[in-house]
């Protein structure tokens, strides 16, 4: 393990310096009474610039990306993220940009957020959009809110959420955030969303039903006009996760379906990067009907000029201290103008042809419990080798050798011992096929050499992680010895 | 298309292997939902293109590096030290995916650990989280914590609250069934002690203070601190980070929930985002916290090394019981402000708090200096001060801006009792030509 950068510091080191002339005679006890004053010390690192660069170097060596090879990651869509966005983000009249300055000179900004709001309506079906939101869950949240801002504007509060078992763990506790009780609806066992038990539940305290489509096991819901009209007619409105968009670009639109909102991942869909955990950017879209509920400020366009509104008085309310995470939209707004409409279907055209040729090669080797054409995932269960001791986490590790990220593990729940799969569609036929070698060879291990993947992984720095005692013997920061 | 490495020799091999003839018969989606026309969006450019007409749009922007800019108000021009780019241009971090896969991700683990250390270092907090979305997020996310922990519904905030947070707490409390938030009005700057007094009592989940205040002003935090928790109540304080290089902590004041926005902290402006919220807390609220905490541990063979923990807290454990909804946050402007703080150092932070204190003092005697202006908030400040001008602040932050000098936030968008107040923010960044130079400009105006 690299030290850790406190157990580098030395006293006196500087990683940067700043010019102190304009503290010759300056007392800080005459602009600031004591009693207002630090006393405790502060403790942070004190490095050399060399030391910290080797620092931070050597602990990114110590960290797999999209750069350094593929990452199977069903529902993430961990695509390659151009080189071109970063660049365009980092400009100076985008990165340098006060987000109180006057709107007279922020057109730029305003255009892009305006522009990149018209683009996703067009891509989406939907007829409002806010970029506001910092990420998924938080468009979530935001849709929630709209959701019940509709419901009271039609004067009648309904309290409960409608939740398939195979969505996503933010969606109830996005719904829960907005003040919803959550009710489960079952898949049924063709993996779909099982349509009597949605009769059953949907009734008149029903706001909305949260769908994912396609869904976690990367099937699109078949029957979603019929789910939809089960669900407008009980006066409840359709609410898309939009995690599994990267099967849809050009194919079909979730308005089109009879979704009312539906919230965007630009750091799925739209190439922007991960970051090791975000930022990433959640727009939500809405049909026209709730578009007074959409966070306040609205960017409006009136006699070729950009402008803010916050004069909304349905409005939910602000989400983000300014405008959501512009540095992302503008990221988004750059893959998007590169690829254009052919190029965004081509997008999920081989997502769907990457996911389904993946899925030839793996199935006569790890079973697919829901075995039909699937969009941009799939999900295999390793069910049948618990006999054996090994589980769906023991193959994820083994793979961690074979050089590949492990795919998402033991979701979605309604499939036991699950490996979700996602190759999008920046990824080559070589590397899908040497994934599929892969997984080949460890289903032989799984018979012939098995402790092979419980000592998994056995290239890393380290071995499996004792995650119960990190839980039980918290230790969450440094403290000097 | 670079992004996508498939010829169509490929796609016809790769449908046969398969074993179906065209893409159309792979296609799960009925016909009837199918958009049978192409998506009306605005032609592909080529790279070059591209970048030609990104670098266009953005010059439609007025950007700080070639404007003098006195505005601050949540969003602040601190130097960056090049070290932070080129940390965030390592691209095992800026393109990882969140590190639960813990063997994968030991670096990027472990910059998260000594985050969080750091965080607790600055605000002299216990623990610290990986990070939420920005500081109005964080704010909100202390106020749902401090009900939570409490089980009590009423949540204090003050009017000297940044605007926008107090806008987004309200957004994230409005779902809440009973909760309600109360704004206790300001005096002279702060908070009203008065007004804060007659509001507490054993019905208040947590009291909601900034510290210094969006006027820049001190609060008078022992004695809020004193009441609040002699009613039982959490103290949730948002701090402005590069202060607390001299400013007392949230720990000192012994708050329970320290939060802020880590943007001054090696993040770009970048009109309002991607910034990051920090969130501290007390050792034994931990559980309660929201967001991604990494911890130490040892591997199977005792080798120390780090992964996610205490995840039974969070949404893809806990679904709807879960602490927060929150899962993406802002690893990678966390990472900026790690290599902020460890680059700026111990003496650094000092230094960059004591120079803000140092350059917003002086311009802020100099501006006094001027006949007519005066001074209506008599508080001590740390960088942001208000002056009330003779005459209408719009009207002249217009005719500053044309000439490429954005003078400060005109008070009266947030306060309208507080027309003709202007918010002027001093850094470390500004030279001692550049304060004169507004200086000069009020004069003349006046």
């Amino acid at each position: 393990m690299e030290k850790l950068i406190f157990e580098k510091s030395v006293e006196g080191r500087r990683g940067v310096t700043f010019p102190t002339e304009a503290l010759e005679g300056f007392s800080v006890d005459q602009v600031l009474p004591k009693e207002f004053q630090r006393e405790i010390p502060l403790p942070l690192p004190e490095v050399s610039e060399n030391e910290l660069m080797r620092h931070y170097t050597r602990l990114s060596q110590d960290n797999y990306g999209v750069d350094t090879g593929f990452y199977p990651l069903g529902s993430c869509t961990m695509k390659y993220n151009p080189k071109i966005n970063e660049d365009v983000a980092r400009f100076p009249g985008f990165s340098q940009v006060h987000p109180l300055q006057p709107k007279e000179a922020s057109q730029g900004a305003l255009e892009l957020i305006y522009e990149l709001e018209q683009i996703l309506s067009e891509i989406s079906g939907m007829a409002g959009i806010s970029l506001q939101p910092a990420a998924g869950a938080q468009g979530e949240l935001t849709g929630m809110l709209i959701t019940r801002a509709y419901h009271q504007g039609q004067g009648r509060q309904r309290r409960k959420v409608v939740i398939p078992d195979s969505a996503h763990g933010t969606n109830p506790a996005s719904a829960h955030l907005a003040g919803f009780t959550v009710q489960t609806v079952r898949s049924n066992r063709n993996g779909l969303l099982d349509i009597d038990d949605l009769a059953k539940v949907v009734d008149e305290d029903t706001a909305a039903l949260m769908l994912t489509n396609p869904n976690t096991l990367g099937l699109f819901e078949r029957q979603i006009e019929e789910i939809v009209r089960i669900v407008h007619d009980a006066g409840a409105l359709m609410y898309l996760d939009g995690a599994n968009l990267n099967a849809l670009l050009g194919l079909t639109r979730p308005g089109d379906m009879g979704f009312d909102l539906v919230h965007f991942n630009l750091h799925k869909t739209f190439s922007t990067p991960h970051g090791g955990g975000g930022p990433g950017a959640g727009p939500v879209g809405v049909a026209s009907s709730l578009i007074p509920y959409l966070p306040f400020p609205v960017i409006q366009k009136a006699e070729g000029r950009y402008l803010l509104d916050s004069n909304r008085p349905q409005s939910i309310g602000r989400v983000h201290g300014f405008y959501g995470n512009f540095g992302i939209l503008v990221r988004a707004y750059t893959y998007i103008r590169r690829l254009g409409a052919i190029g965004l279907s081509a997008v999920s055209r081989n997502a769907i042809l990457n996911a389904n040729y993946l899925k030839k090669k793996l199935e006569a080797h790890y079973p697919v419990p829901m075995d039909r054409s699937c969009m941009h995932e799939f999900v295999v269960s390793a069910k049948a080798f618990r006999e054996k001791g090994i589980h769906a986490w023991d193959i994820a590790k083994r793979l961690i050798d074979y050089g590949f990220y492990p795919p998402t593990v033991n979701f979605p729940l309604i499939v036991p011992e699950a490996l979700m799969i996602e190759p999008p569609e920046s990824e080559s036929r070589e590397t899908l096929d040497a994934f599929a070698a892969a997984m080949l060879e460890i289903r032989k291990e799984i018979d012939q050499a098995p402790e092979k993947l419980l000592g998994a992984p056995d290239t890393c720095t380290v071995g499996r992680m004792n995650e119960v005692q990190a839980a039980k013997q918290l230790n969450v920061r440094y403290e000097p010895k | 298309m670079e992004y996508i490495p498939k010829t169509e020799k490929e796609e016809e091999e790769m449908l046969a292997e398969i074993g179906v003839s065209s893409f159309e018969d792979l296609l799960a989606i009925p016909a009837s939902l199918r958009l049978n026309r192409p998506l009306d969006l605005p032609p592909p450019l080529s790279q070059p293109a591209l970048k030609r007409k990104m670098l266009n749009l953005s010059r439609k922007n007025a950007e700080t590096t070639s404007i003098l800019s006195f505005l601050g108000g949540g969003s602040y021009d601190h130097y960056v030290p090049s070290t932070v780019d080129h940390v965030l241009r390592r691209s095992e971090f800026y393109t990882a995916y969140t590190p639960y896969q813990a063997e994968m991700s030991q670096g990027l683990l472990q910059t998260i650990y000594e985050y969080q250390t750091m965080i607790c270092q600055l605000t002299g907090m216990e623990v610290a989280c990986a990070s939420v979305y920005d500081g109005a997020s964080a704010l909100a996310e202390g106020a749902l914590m401090a009900i939570r922990r409490t089980k009590r519904k009423k949540v204090l905030i003050a009017q000297t609250v940044h605007p926008h947070y107090r806008q987004v707490v309200e957004t994230y409390l409005s779902g809440l069934e009973g909760v309600e938030l109360k704004e206790i009005p300001l005096h002279g700057g702060r908070v009203s002690l008065q007004a804060f007094e007659d509001a507490i009592d054993d019905s208040v989940a947590a009291v909601l203070i900034q510290h210094p205040n969006f006027f820049g002003q001190l609060e008078e935090m022992e004695t809020i601190a004193q009441q609040v928790h002699a009613e039982g109540g959490l103290l949730v304080m948002a701090v402005d980070p590069i202060s607390l290089g001299v400013l007392k902590t949230p720990g000192e004041y012994q708050a329970d929930i320290a939060v802020g926005e880590g943007q001054a902290l090696g993040n770009a402006i970048s009109y309002g985002g991607p910034y990051v919220g920090f969130f501290a807390t007390r050792r034994e609220m931990i559980r309660q916290m929201p967001g991604r905490v990494v911890g130490a541990t040892t591997d199977t063979e005792g080798r120390p090394g780090f992964c996610l923990t205490l995840q039974t807290r969070e949404q893809h454990i806990r679904r709807e019981r879960a602490t927060s909804n929150i899962c993406t946050n802002q690893a990678l402007n966390a990472l900026a402000s790690a290599v902020y703080m460890a680059t700026v150092g111990r003496a650094g932070l000092r230094e960059v708090a004591l120079l803000c204190l140092a350059k917003s003092h002086a311009a802020y005697e100099k501006i006094l200096g001027i006949p007519g202006i005066s001074a209506p908030f008599p508080g001590p400040f740390f960088k942001e001060f208000v002056i009330r001008l003779p005459f209408s602040v719009s009207g002249f932050l217009e005719d500053l801006s044309r000439d490429g000098l954005f003078a400060g936030i005109d008070l009266g968008a947030y306060y309208p009792e507080f027309e003709d107040h202007l918010l002027i923010c001093v850094t470390e960044q500004h030279e001692s030509e550049e304060i004169d130079r507004l200086v000069k400009k009020i004069q003349a105006a006046s």
